[in-house]
């Protein structure tokens, strides 16, 4: 242990005695690293929330017909199930739990460039969540929309649609003040010697989020302003009976919740960036392309969200424009899988459980990609669109991509969060499982889709049958695979063996300081003078 | 794929063969890559790595040839999709009706369906109309798929069917309770059975049949009406509950309804059943939903609804 200038070793974040005890020195804690463990716990929860809600609906949609629930609880589900994880689980994923830990550690600065701030985006957070919740309990109960809320089903539904945006809106917020943190961080904050260039690409990746985040995220607000003077002053904006379009809902909608898709993808890309090299003792090929490749998504990103309302009936001109823009924006993201597998070239690779993670990341986001491209395409998707392709389309990136990546950060960066190892066997084998149930229950949703099962069904026709089972099982056994992990991570970080400083031989600037790190990281703020993967000594 | 279903059949499924293709090619090969690479430079394999931090023309070469598949990928879904915005002059109109949660077909000489008909090789332009929310029209084995938006004009799809058979259409687009439900289907014939079909006009027979107890002829064509305006989606004819009250024994019946809130015992009347059909939202049958049932103002006359109690008187328990 690193001595302070007493003598004393310096007590690390975990052990740390502020002013306040127990719950509270976290909920009142102004620790990038507290804040971050924060929001792990809070998304964990919500995870396993709608994990459940989504085994409930694929144990309903194992036969057709009614199975354990009615459509009516079922509507409400994929609701529910939807608002969960995209707005409480994946927008805020990966930024706000390792965003928060690591990134300020890897840049060399002592905290966030505004502690409170962060703190208080973790509050709006948690606001948002009650706000979300709140439907369920008052008016007509959980909405029943779908997580898009379109108009005007959502205005003739007899449910609680306004607590539901209300609270993806300061969802959003939360979101915008992070982001907007994290970009004043990496502009002001890293040490002394880190030029742009020497930066770690997991901050690069955070800081393209941040920019989405603070661009894209107002848009949701304004939508709900709309919202709320057509409930209220009946001025009609998206209800055709007050001569509103709902087509502009749709717009408004996408333009916000299309850039969020790389809100969720982008630090997910980023974090493989890390897992690479440290694991194949080499360094990135091709960092620039990497980086320039991240700002090439972040801002193309924001111009083909209209690829979401291809049969919505748009004019011609826009789809074609929307749909070329779509494929190039799948180039980039090409550069970048390129650049990863060729990091493995002549390499020394040391197979671990995050390695493990970082490979499969790389196979799941493949095929989510590749399946984009029949989505971006006009034809294919008319046929496609609405259809339970898409489900998994935007499965195998969301949950494949995003989850898949923050699993291997968890288990790349356990031992610096708590100071202690998990079974490696253990995670090998959590990993197989869940990678075989993933793609069980994914994968046959491509084959549903082409053969015209639509999206957001409750019951099907009995030629989709054979399709639904596989994927039914194909939930249970990944969610199998995702309890070995999560009480293997528990009981790793209750009673694992100590982790040393640098477990796995990392470069980066956060293994440098032990294991956990102290409440103000460095002892003394490090001179950057290498670049941050130099493997080469 | 390349069923010939529909015209359409061909363009679309060229582009997703190619895009299968080429991502198949890519998918397989890099995972291959990927898996050879962790094998061959394992550690124990090669304890000591090579530093390469990069590769110009390999970075060239990996943006210009991606770049050059997917300007390809993007025209041939072009093309595939270009036809279907623009229907031939002499293409059939027909009225494709979505409601909560039921489709109706209007033709052009006032006959309406449930499913809809349509001659082989002959081009069908059908004109969408939503009545409540967004519905989306899709037709798998003929590629096609259009949303539905309420007061859109000029929401249209068309397509040449291209053999006779019976295909499903579906609704894409989330509609609410029943919206999985909501699925009829596609008969494609032949000219000579098609104008049978259309031709046939055994109703207006009965009607002017001066014999006819003019009772029954009002009830059956209120039968017509609770199937083509899509009572049926939501009102059962054999007591069994969905999301309204079956229409099974209605007539005459006493129930408790709550109307602003406060509960009340009603007689099923012709008053009532014309004021539920108009303003349905007034009276909620107790048990049941406000806010599911749509107005039918203007979408039936004073004599339709006549006919559907006529109907409605019919059924027994
Ligand atoms: C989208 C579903 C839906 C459709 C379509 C629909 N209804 Fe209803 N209907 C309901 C519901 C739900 C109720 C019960 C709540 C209420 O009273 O409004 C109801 C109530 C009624 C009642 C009162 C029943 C009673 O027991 O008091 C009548 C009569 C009725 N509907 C007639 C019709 C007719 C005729 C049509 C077709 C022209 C029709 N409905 C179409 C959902 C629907
Ligand atoms: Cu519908
Ligand atoms: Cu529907």
């Amino acid at each position: 242990m690193p001595e302070n200038t007493h003598g004393h070793p310096e007590p690390s974040y975990l052990e740390y005695q502020g002013k306040h005890k127990g719950l509270k020195a976290w909920i009142f804690s102004t620790d990038h690293k507290r804040i971050g463990l924060l929001y792990l716990y809070t998304i964990l929860t919500f995870f396993g929330i709608g994990l459940l809600i989504g085994l409930l609906m694929k144990l309903e949609l194992i036969a057709p017909g009614q199975t354990i629930m009615g459509p009516d609880t079922y509507n409400r589900f994929f609701t529910l199930h939807g608002v969960i994880m995209i707005f409480v689980v994946v927008i805020p994923g990966l930024p706000a739990v390792f965003g928060n830990f690591v990134m300020p550690i890897q840049i060399g600065a002592p905290d966030v460039a505004f502690p409170r701030l962060n703190l208080l985006s973790w509050w709006i957070y948690i606001l948002g969540i009650l706000l979300v919740l709140s439907s369920l309990l008052t008016g007509g109960g959980a909405p029943d929309t779908g997580w898009t809320f379109y108009a005007p089903y959502s205005f003739e539904t007899g449910t609680n649609m306004l607590p539901a945006v209300l609270g993806a809106f300061t969802l959003g917020f939360s979101s915008i003040l992070t982001g907007l943190n994290f970009i004043v961080t990496i502009h002001r904050m890293r040490a002394p010697g880190m030029s742009w260039f020497k930066m770690p690409l997991f901050p690069w990746a955070l800081y393209g989020t941040g920019w989405i985040q603070l661009l894209a995220t107002p848009v949701v607000g304004i939508t709900l302003l709309m919202i709320v003077a057509e409930r209220t002053l009946g001025i009609g904006f998206f209800d055709p009976d007050l001569g509103g379009d709902p087509i502009l809902y749709q717009h408004l909608f996408w333009i916000y919740s299309h850039p969020a898709v790389y809100i969720m993808i982008l630090p997910a890309m980023g974090a493989i960036s890390e897992i690479l090299p440290a694991f194949a003792r080499k360094t990135i090929f091709g960092y620039r392309a990497i980086v320039i490749s991240t700002l090439m998504i972040a801002f193309v990103g924001y111009f083909v969200w209209g690829h979401h309302m291809f049969t919505s009936g748009m004019s011609g001109t826009a789809l074609y424009t929307f749909s070329l823009l779509t494929f190039i924006v799948a180039i980039p993201s090409a550069i970048k899988v390129f650049n990863w597998i060729s990091t493995l070239h002549k390499a020394s690779i040391n197979v671990q459980t995050p390695f493990y993670w970082a490979i499969s990341f790389i196979f799941v986001f493949m095929v989510g990609g590749l399946t984009g491209l029949i989505l971006g395409s006009l034809a294919t998707d008319v046929h496609v669109h609405d259809t339970a392709f898409v489900v998994g389309h935007f499965h195998y990136i969301v949950f494949g991509g995003t989850g898949f990546a923050f699993l291997g950060a968890m288990h790349y960066w356990f031992p610096k969060i708590y100071g202690r190892m998990y079974n490696a066997r253990r995670a090998n084998l959590g990993w197989l499982i869940f990678f075989i149930g993933f793609n069980a229950l994914y994968s046959p949703m491509f084959y549903l889709g082409v053969a015209g099962m639509a999206r957001r069904y409750y019951d099907y026709l009995p030629e989709f049958h054979s399709g639904n089972i596989i994927s039914s099982i194909g939930a249970y056994v990944m969610a199998t695979g995702l309890v070995i992990i999560v009480v293997n991570l528990i009981l790793g970080a209750r009673r694992g063996e100590k982790a040393e400083a640098n477990p796995w031989g990392g470069k980066t600037l956060e293994w440098s300081v032990p294991s956990p790190p102290p409440l103000e990281n460095f002892e003394k703020i490090p001179v950057v003078t290498r670049e941050p993967y130099d493997y080469s000594a | 794929m390349f069923s010939g279903a529909s015209n359409f059949v061909e363009g679309v499924d060229i582009a997703f063969v190619l895009i299968l293709g080429i991502s198949a090619f890519f998918l397989i090969g890099l995972t291959a890559l990927m898996l050879y690479f962790t094998w061959k430079y394992n550690k124990k394999r090669n304890p000591v790595a090579t530093q390469i931090h990069g590769n110009n023309t390999l970075e060239v070469v990996w943006t210009v040839i991606p770049t050059i598949l997917v300007l390809v990928m993007f025209w041939y879904g072009y093309k595939g999709w270009k036809p279907m915005m623009t229907p031939p002059d002499d293409a059939m109109e027909v009225t494709a009706v979505a409601r909560m949660w039921s489709w109706s077909f209007e033709y052009q000489n006032g006959k309406t369906s449930t499913t809809l008909k349509l001659p082989v090789d002959e081009p069908v332009k059908l004109n969408l109309k939503a009545v409540d929310v967004i519905h989306s029209l899709f037709i798998p084995a003929f590629r096609v798929k259009q949303d539905m938006v309420p007061n859109k004009p000029d929401n249209f799809m068309w397509f040449t069917p291209q053999k006779a058979g019976i295909y499903d259409l579906f609704c894409t687009e989330y509609c609410g309770i029943r919206h999985s439900y909501m699925y009829t289907d596609v008969e494609v014939m032949s000219r000579e059975d098609f104008d049978t079909w259309y031709n046939d006009s055994t109703d207006m027979l009965l009607l002017a049949d001066t014999n006819a107890d003019p009772a029954v002829v009002a009830a059956m064509m209120g039968k017509q009406l609770v199937e083509n305006k899509g009572c049926i989606a939501c009102h059962s004819l054999d007591g069994s509950k969905l999301v309204g009250p079956s229409f099974q024994g209605i007539y005459g019946k006493s129930e408790t309804v709550v109307t602003n809130g406060k509960e009340r015992g009603i007689t099923v009347d012709d008053e009532y059943i014309r004021h539920s059909i108009l303003k349905p939202n007034d009276d909620i049958v107790k048990g049941y939903a406000s806010g599911q049932m749509q107005s039918y103002e203007g979408q039936l006359n004073n004599e339709e609804i006549d006919k559907i109690i006529a109907f409605l008187k019919t059924l027994g328990n």
